[in-house]
């Protein structure tokens, strides 16, 4: 009796990466159709500019304000942990250091999943539970160029600006709380900064991570909606699918890229 | 909404973004030191470096004037090559000394730069010859116990002869 | 007279559920046919393969020349820009104006100049009468405009094939009249050839030319309206009066109600 409980649990471990693999493959082929059809988003740029207003400009107000706080928050934190070895200087270091390599690209992609991605979603799987998909293709217009192609880029050129605007907004937060709040100097507090940030290593590569994220989020949301069942419930389903989805994406890669990035490339 | 009021708010997040990229790279960043412009590179050849690593900064009087790009163990010596890599707005004479220190005295390690007398200046792929290599704490403490030790053993030994 | 839809032989099933069992069934060109049968009889699944939706396994479907069941992507891209179709609830595109959802077409498949474009969309509005609510949006229509509004849509391009999904369903009389007329008419005056998908008996037999009756897969009568509203076949009369009980019964085919509710005989 336990040894077919024991099986029945292992099978179901198996069971479940198996369909966290497909998944993952039906993701990938999906992007690799979206990369094929992208030729009209690019033509006619205006459909892409569209979508940048709606996952961009849109998500503005929430990244500027978070990157605020967040920025606020490590002035603080780090100002009271580093007077304790008497190098409050540094405050700008650290938050400089941990915005744009990690803060910066991370929170800002949790957040454009949850503001962007699942609106696009909700978006392409309410088109295609009103039949708008397949009015479409009996137009003889394909929806995946027409409509996800130009969301897909959208988000991706999206993101990487979004996060270097939480990254700047989180700097001007730290400089805020540290140097007009507490005191610190203006001057070390730049300095230091300048000395210790690298452009190549740590802002370039916060942008790097940020054009994954962005592909990573955008082609989950636009999966998502395109495979939802058409129906309120299946809609709704796969909001919150890509949200949790895309947001253990990001960590994932986040990791990944972060060894790399620590290692270097070879 | 009208087309145009759209490509207005985009156009302005774009410029934003834009904005922003420009403050990480240059008020934040190090790219207005020209740290990532054009340099030359030289090589040096220490007995020891402790705990120097890649991206270490080059100091010349406590101003940052390039950084350590690679570090390697020379199997021709048995000592360590350290490739610096120089902002061409400081030209170095040939004779120039580094030396490994600290900054503080726990904190990061760093190469300094001792301009010597040259007329000659270092050029891209050349050698700094003087050299001094890092302080290493166990032997500098090593040293300090056999330096009290001997002090020690000598006035014991006047002690004796007295 | 030619036939631009042919159909022989057809079964059609989904998994191991037979939906269409040996249809046979002729368009000829000009005509408005209607497909009739109650909800679930598999004629919205006939529709979807003459639109090249599905692929029929074993018959033919033809259409305009086209064998579709194993007809190529861009053959059938090629076949859709001459048929149009109007969908159950109209499908317009949420995010564009009724202007821009009849210009859709022009756009994507055209290089007309934008005054072209506009003076065709305007006259194609016009020709459903709602040429005062081209800057609304969908969300801002009654039902019965968006389907005027879809049916303009549908015969953007002048289409040789126009296919109807319920057309009626959910309107108010006035609105249903207004719609049975447009078709009538749109099919008369653009000499386009019309399938009509409906379970609507009383405003159908008024404007269509010939009517196929199907039930449970199968067709069971067909004939012009005047024969059908004559016909003595049982389950026709019971459709076309519209009377609860006859050869299709009123219940469901279960256990006698009386097991259902433990009423053991004694």
């Amino acid at each position: 009796m336990p040894l077919r409980t024991t099986q029945r649990s292992i099978q179901l471990v198996g069971d479940r990466t198996l369909r966290i693999v497909e998944r993952i493959g039906a993701i990938m082929v999906f992007l690799g159709m979206i990369l094929m059809r992208s030729g009209t988003s690019f033509r006619r740029f205006g459909l892409v500019i569209r979508e940048v207003f709606f996952a961009g400009v849109q998500s503005l107000i929430i990244i500027l304000v978070s990157g605020l706080f967040v920025g606020m928050v490590l002035g603080l934190q780090g100002h009271e942990t580093l007077q304790n070895y008497g190098s409050e200087e540094s405050v700008g270091v650290l938050v400089a250091l941990s915005l744009v390599r990690e803060l910066g690209p991370v929170v800002s992609a949790l957040l454009f999943a949850s503001r962007a991605g699942s609106a696009i979603t909700a978006e392409i799987g309410l088109m295609k539970a009103t039949e708008q998909l397949s009015a479409m293709e009996m137009m003889a217009v394909s929806p995946i160029s027409r409509v996800v192609a130009p969301r897909f880029w959208g988000g991706v050129l999206s993101l990487p600006l979004l996060s270097m605007l939480f990254s700047a907004m989180g700097i001007i937060g730290g400089f805020l709380v540290a140097v007009v709040l507490i005191g610190v100097d203006d001057g070390a507090f730049w300095s230091q900064m300048q000395a210790a940030v690298d452009f190549s290593h740590d802002v370039m590569n916060g942008i790097i991570k940020s054009v994954v994220f962005g592909i990573a989020v955008s082609a989950i949301a636009t999966f998502e909606g395109y495979e939802a069942p058409p129906t309120a419930e299946g809609v709704s389903g796969a909001t919150t699918r890509t949200v949790v989805s895309s947001s253990l994406a990001i960590l994932a890669l986040d990791l990944v890229l972060t060894a790399f990035m620590l290692k270097g490339w070879n | 909404m009208e087309r145009s009021t759209l490509n207005l708010w985009v156009g302005f997040f774009v410029l934003l973004g834009f904005f922003s990229f420009l403050m990480l790279a240059f008020k934040v960043g190090n790219l207005s030191a020209g740290g990532s412009g054009s340099s030359y590179s030289v090589v040096a050849h220490f007995d020891n470096i402790g705990q120097l690593k890649e991206r270490a900064p080059v100091r010349s009087a406590g101003v940052l004037v390039g950084r350590v790009s690679a570090v390697s163990f020379d199997l021709a010596h048995y000592n360590a090559e350290v490739r610096l890599s120089i902002d061409s707005h400081y030209p170095f004479p040939k004779d120039t000394s580094a030396s490994v220190l600290t900054s503080g005295i726990l904190g990061e390690q760093y190469i300094g730069l001792d301009a010597g007398g040259d007329d000659k200046m270092l050029k891209d792929g050349d050698q700094i010859k003087l050299t001094q290599g890092a302080m290493v704490l166990e032997r500098l403490i090593g040293q300090f116990l056999f330096n009290k030790a001997q002090e020690g053993g000598t006035t014991d030994k006047g002690g004796s002869a007295k | 007279m030619t036939n631009l839809v042919n159909i022989s032989n057809l079964n059609f099933g989904y998994g191991l559920r037979p939906v269409l069992k040996g249809i046979n069934l002729t368009v000829p060109k000009g005509s408005l046919v209607a497909i009739m049968g109650l909800s679930g009889c598999g004629k919205t699944t006939l529709l979807r393969l003459m639109g090249g939706q599905l692929r029929a396994r074993e018959g033919v479907v033809e259409v305009a020349g086209y064998r579709l069941n194993d007809i190529s992507q861009e053959d059938l891209y090629a076949l859709r820009r001459r048929l149009g179709m109007l969908f159950q609830f109209g499908a317009l595109f949420t995010d564009l104006s009724v202007f821009d959802n009849v210009a859709f077409q022009m756009r994507e498949h055209t290089n007309l100049p934008e005054s072209v474009i506009r003076d065709l969309t305007l006259m194609k509005l016009n020709a459903v009468g709602l040429r005062g609510v081209q800057s609304f949006m969908p969300s801002e229509l009654s039902g019965g405009m968006a389907r005027r509004v879809a049916l303009a849509r549908a015969t953007a391009l002048d289409p040789q094939l126009i296919l109807y999904d319920e057309p009626f369903a959910g309107l108010d009389p006035i609105s249903l009249g207004v719609i049975g007329q447009l078709i009538r008419r749109l099919n008369d005056v653009l000499g386009a050839t019309s399938v009509l998908v409906t379970h609507d008996v009383q405003e159908s037999l008024k404007i269509v030319d010939y009517v196929y009756f199907v039930s449970d897969g199968v067709i069971v009568a067909q004939g012009t309206p005047d024969q059908i509203r004559a016909s003595s076949l049982p389950f026709v009369h019971q459709f076309v009066w519209g009377e609860v009980d006859g050869p299709l019964p009123f219940h469901y085919p279960a256990s006698t109600l009386r097991d259902d509710l433990g009423l053991k005989g004694n």
